[in-house]
């Protein structure tokens, strides 16, 4: 992975988080919200694609990494079944 | 640069003993990622019960500092990765200068949240007791709470992060570090970052 690639990589997360920080001013209400967690995501992804080089490990130590973002998925799924339908605030 | 690395006795080839490594330090990234899971679940628990209390509360947080050391903690991961890179490649001054130039953004970062928290503190935004403080309703102490409580771990680990790598730099000076455990300690330096990158906009750009 050349130093160069790995700048590019850089400059892609901060103009994508501007972009985030960005649409929180605009007036689209809680659609904002949804945006800049998806970014967030992305930024992730980024980070741990070409930072952390998950491209360039096994399968094992990928589906390792996979494993724990299911698992917390799970928890997630399992607390907002409550939380989303309490109905009264 | 450390170049070779000791074969431990319960491995047969060098290649298992690297994915071993990096196989433990993954999985116990995995229980991080599950530590601040929890406290995002609480976040947005919260988000979802007292929407505008939450709005209203994450208003007060000061969104420009909290995107400055988001940067510097962006530009801290490519100096950690540069590092690793370098180290694959035999260049150990560059990974070195990498690994103490994220040390000394890290340590930036924490000035700033320390500024942070001593102006909400003089804005009486901190529960604590003994400390003045005042809030408009129950749910806007909890934010705080929780806002404390999140940032609070996040720049434990970070300062836990500032030192492995310092102290890995150290060792890579001396040419005792292999590409190995520099890039673990990489790992967990990326891993604080990503608790970061998904903790701000939870917290400061969710505001009315």
């Amino acid at each position: 992975m050349p130093i160069a690639r790995l700048v590019t990589i850089w400059a892609i997360l901060l103009f994508i988080f501007a972009i985030s920080v960005g649409v929180t001013f605009l007036p689209l209400g809680s659609v904002r919200s949804a945006i800049s967690l998806t970014i967030a995501a992305i930024k992730a992804a980024l980070i741990a694609w070409f930072f952390m080089r998950m491209r360039a490990e096994s399968g094992l130590v990928r589906l390792a990494a996979a494993a724990a973002l299911f698992m917390l998925l799970i928890a997630f799924l399992l607390t907002g079944s409550d939380y989303l339908t309490r109905g009264a605030g | 640069m450390k170049s070779s690395v000791d074969l431990g006795m319960q491995f047969t080839e060098l290649a298992r003993q690297r994915e071993a490594d990096r196989l433990g330090m993954v999985i116990f990234l995995g229980t991080e990622v599950m530590l601040f899971g929890g406290l995002f679940a609480a976040i947005f628990a919260l988000r979802v019960l007292h929407p505008q209390d939450y709005l209203a509360a994450a208003g007060q947080l000061h969104l420009w500092l909290g995107a400055l050391n988001t940067c510097i903690l962006l530009t801290s991961s490519l100096a950690v990765a540069i590092a690793v890179e370098a180290a694959r490649h035999e260049r150990g001054r560059l990974a070195v200068a990498g690994l103490l130039a994220a040390a000394l953004l890290g340590i930036v970062f924490l000035g700033i949240k320390g500024f942070e928290y001593l102006s909400e503190y003089r804005e009486g935004l901190m529960p604590l007791a003994g400390v003045a403080h005042h809030f408009e309703a129950p749910p806007q102490q909890l934010f705080m709470n929780l806002y404390f409580a999140a940032t609070g771990l996040h720049a434990l680990h970070l300062l836990i992060g500032i030192a492995t790598v310092s102290v890995v730099a150290a060792l890579a000076a001396r040419d005792v570090a292999s590409p190995e455990t520099i890039e673990n300690a990489g790992l967990y330096w990326h891993l604080v970052d990503i608790v970061w990158v998904f903790l701000y906009p939870s917290l400061y750009l969710m505001r009315g």
